[in-house]
Formats: structure tokens, sequence, C-alpha cells
């Protein structure tokens, strides 16, 4: 295989799917996304599959508001023949600390001046919506009901038909070994099933975003590491929000299917692509589950897994060009919500490859903030 | 309705064998990809039952043998377990 390429995206997972959807959609020809395994195989089809307007930062407030909107009509809007199992069944953040219920009152107003119907409740409130919730050692609660549940993989699978019926070329079970420059310019993609020659990359490769940036001598600050998920057995609904803690460090949300995904972080974790399953996980997860969601002990494990989290400093997706490369695009770092964003993600790379007016101003996410220490840090991650 | 619409080929998640059929000829024939979307291999059994119909029928579609095919990833546990069982024993270690 040797041909010739527009655009080639490296990585088909929801940010490299959008992107080539919206430039198909724009007109651009010749386009190409490589993946070394199959669609969604990376981080996109491991993740917690929630979506949620309620961020610390203006910034991500504004991108998740937006995709959070698009994909309320993601099945109409992408003309998609299954369903994307959209669920606004809310999320429901608690607090285990003064200090924390005092960030939720910031978040809370930030995102109500940006029109995201978040509202701050009392342990009481937050008991009416999940009555199982054990409220002991918790200080209060926030609540949006605009976030919720979508299927990663028919959300995914729904772009890349798109995009596939507007002539987008996807190259699954290839992988990208080199990528040709001559002095700033780029000259090809080299794959293990031949070179693909085009002057534009999208950088789009999540857990493996810094692998692709070695490959120009792009110094990208980011790191990936582990997280865990587990999943149930199916059972009748019984909790519509994502149930969410920073501090007590798990998120637990009933999916349409009836299952319970539930997930957590450990700050031992090391930095490195492994995604294997540990025992250790499993331990904590369900001392913490059954603790703050005691009835769910009863229900059965059937499956763990792990994925990647592209973890940048401020915790903010990294987009945009860098200054060592022309046309290199990153769509990079998302920190472990590059899924809920992956709407605004294809609209704005998409417009910057085309050098068009964005339709929204992502320009402190460039690759630049680190150097010049503009971070805002995001505190609501788990 | 077709003998094919009658048959289940996924007994946790429902899914018939014209369902898998129709997903094969539309060019899904990575075991993984398929899964995804039907949520075939995903249900209690994990596999244990579905696994085998699926790999026949991709090897059926795309002309490799079996042993060719890869089959999805095996995760643990191997048994449905209650959390609030692996809650008490983590508990107890400590």
């Amino acid at each position: 295989m040797n041909k010739k390429a527009n655009v080639v995206i490296i990585g088909g997972g929801i940010s490299g799917c959008s992107t080539a959807y919206n430039l198909a959609k724009k007109g651009v020809k010749d386009i190409v996304v490589v993946d070394k395994s199959y669609i969604s195989s990376g981080a996109t089809g491991r993740c917690g599959a929630g979506v949620r307007m309620q961020w610390g930062t203006e910034m991500n407030c504004k991108l998740a508001k937006q995709s959070i909107e698009f994909y309320e009509n993601a099945n109409e809007i992408l003309e998609y023949n299954r369903d994307v199992e959209f669920k606004q069944g809310g999320y429901l953040l608690i607090a285990s600390t003064d200090t924390e219920m005092e960030q939720f009152a910031k978040n809370v107003k930030l995102q109500n001046s940006l029109d995201i119907p978040s509202k701050i409740l009392s342990l009481e409130e937050a008991k009416e919506i999940v009555p199982h919730l054990n409220t002991e050692g918790l200080t209060g609660a926030a609540y949006c009901p605009k976030d919720g549940f979508l299927n990663p993989f028919k959300t995914t699978d729904a772009f890349y038909q798109a995009a596939k019926r507007m002539g987008v070329e996807f190259l699954t079970h290839t992988e990208v070994l080199e990528i040709k420059t001559n002095g700033k310019k780029i000259e090809k993609v080299v794959t293990d099933q031949g070179d693909i020659i085009t002057d534009t990359v999208v950088n789009a490769a999540g857990g493996h975003s810094k692998i692709i940036c070695d490959m120009v001598g792009v110094d990208l600050p980011v790191y990936s590491e582990r997280h865990q998920i587990l999943v149930t057995e199916p059972v009748e609904p019984m909790q519509d929000p994502m149930v969410m803690s920073f501090s007590l460090n798990m998120y637990c949300q009933q999916t349409p299917e009836g299952t319970f995904i539930m997930g957590r972080g450990d700050d031992n974790e090391p930095r490195d692509l492994r995604t294997t399953s540990s025992w250790e996980f499993m331990d904590e997860m369900a001392k913490t589950v059954t603790s703050i969601l005691p009835p769910l002990g009863e229900l059965r494990v059937i499956r763990q897994w792990a994925g990647l989290y592209n973890m940048t400093p401020d915790k903010q997706p990294v987009y945009g060009r860098v200054k060592e490369i022309d046309k290199f695009f990153l769509s990079v770092g998302f920190s472990g919500h590059g899924f809920m964003f992956g709407p605004l993600t294809g609209i704005v790379i998409s417009e910057m490859i085309l050098g068009e007016e964005p339709s929204i101003d992502v320009s402190m996410l460039g690759i630049d903030r680190f150097e010049k220490g503009n971070l805002i840090l995001e505190p609501s991650v788990v | 309705m077709s003998k094919e619409e009658n048959t289940i080929v996924c007994r946790c998640s429902d899914v018939t064998l014209k369902e898998l059929r129709d997903l094969i000829a539309e060019g899904y024939t990575d075991y993984n990809e398929i899964k995804r979307i039907t949520r075939i291999g995903m249900g209690p059994c994990q596999g244990k039952t579905c696994t085998q119909i699926v790999l026949r029928e991709l090897s059926q579609a795309t002309g490799k043998p079996v042993s060719e095919i890869k089959n999805q990833n095996n995760r643990p546990p191997v048994v449905g377990v209650k959390l609030k069982l692996i809650a008490e024993e983590a508990k107890e270690d400590e």
C-alpha cells in the first residue's frame, strides 16, 4: 500500500473519528484515519461512558456543554442506523469535606454563569435522587440533570460510519512507525502496511500521543497512566445519575443495559502504557462502592478492564499546532475525558486545519501554555 | 420469521444469528468490534456460550480457519463474584 492523502489522522478513537467526520463535511477529500488496532480499541472504548458539564475550569465547562448538546441529537445529525444510547440521568457529585463543598460552590457558580443548570444539594436532597446513597461522612452534593451516559462504541461507530459515507478511508490494524519530515515540512507517514504521502498529520493517538510526538521531535509534556473499571451483571433500573466523588475517589453509574460501571484512580499508578487488570483495584473498588452505595454489594462483578488516561499538567486537553513542524496538529492530553469532548474536538481541529475562524476560542489550550506557565488547574477529575 | 431471526447466538444480550451475520456483512470482521456493537461476550457468561459461534461465523465469512481469528480478551474474574464478598475479604486482609 502506497498512497497520497490530504490529511492523515493517527488514532481511530472518538477524537480521530470526529475530526475525520468534520473535515469531510467541510469538503476535504482524501482523508485517511490510521489505527494500529480496530475503531475505538484504545481509550475511547475503555472509558467510563459518562458525560458531564460539571467541570471546574471555564474551558472544560464550555467544551463539555457544547459536546453534550451535540450528543442530544447525535443519532439524527450523524444519521446513525443504530442508537448511541444517550441517557441524561444526571451526575450527583458528593463531597466528604467542607473544603470540597467550597470547591463545589465555586464550580457551580462558574457553571451557572455558562448556562449549565447545575446546583448545590443538601444530603437530604441527594438522597431523594439516589435513595440508596449512604450519606454518613458526607458534607453535601452538587447535581446537574443534563449530565449522563453515552455508549462510547456506538458513538464512535456513528462518527466512523458518517465519515466513511463521505469518503474517508479507515486503515485499521495499521501501525504508524515513522513520520518523515524535511525541515519543518511533513513528507510522509510510514506504516507497517506502507507509506502515505501527506503534509498534514493529526495526532489523535490517545494514550500513545507522546510516541507520535517523539517521531517528529515535539516535546509533549504529557504522560499516560492506567485507570481501571469494573462492570456488574445487569439488574432492573435503580439509579438514575452517575454518583461521583473526587475525595473518596470513585464514580459509579447504571447503564441503560442495567449493568453498573464503576471506576477509581490510583495515585501510585506507574506512568506507562500497561492496560492489564489488577486485584488491588478490585479490592479497593469493592470496599469504596459498598460503603457509599451499600445495596450494590449484592451485585456480581462480571468483568474488569483498564484504559489509559493521557494526562497533562493542568488536566485540560492540548489542541492545535506546534512550533517545530508545520501542519502537525495536536488533539491529545484529554486526561480521562476525551470521549465526552469528542464532538467539539472534531470541530476545533478541523477549523484549525482549514484556517477557519474558530467557533469556540481554544487558544488557551495550545501547547505553548506549558512553556509560558499559563496553567489553570482542573480540580474535578477522578 | 426466518430461522436466522429465531436463532439466539448470545443468550445474555439476546443477539440473533441474523444480527451477527448482518454485522459481518457490513464489514465488522473483528471479534472485538462485534462485541462492542452487539454486546456479544459482554454479559454474565463473558462469552463462554457465544464465542465459539461468533468465531465459526467469522471463519465462514472470511475463509480463515478459527485458529487464526483473534478471540476477545479474557478478563477477570473467571466467574461473577458479589462485590460485598470481595469487600469483606479485602477488609480481612488489612
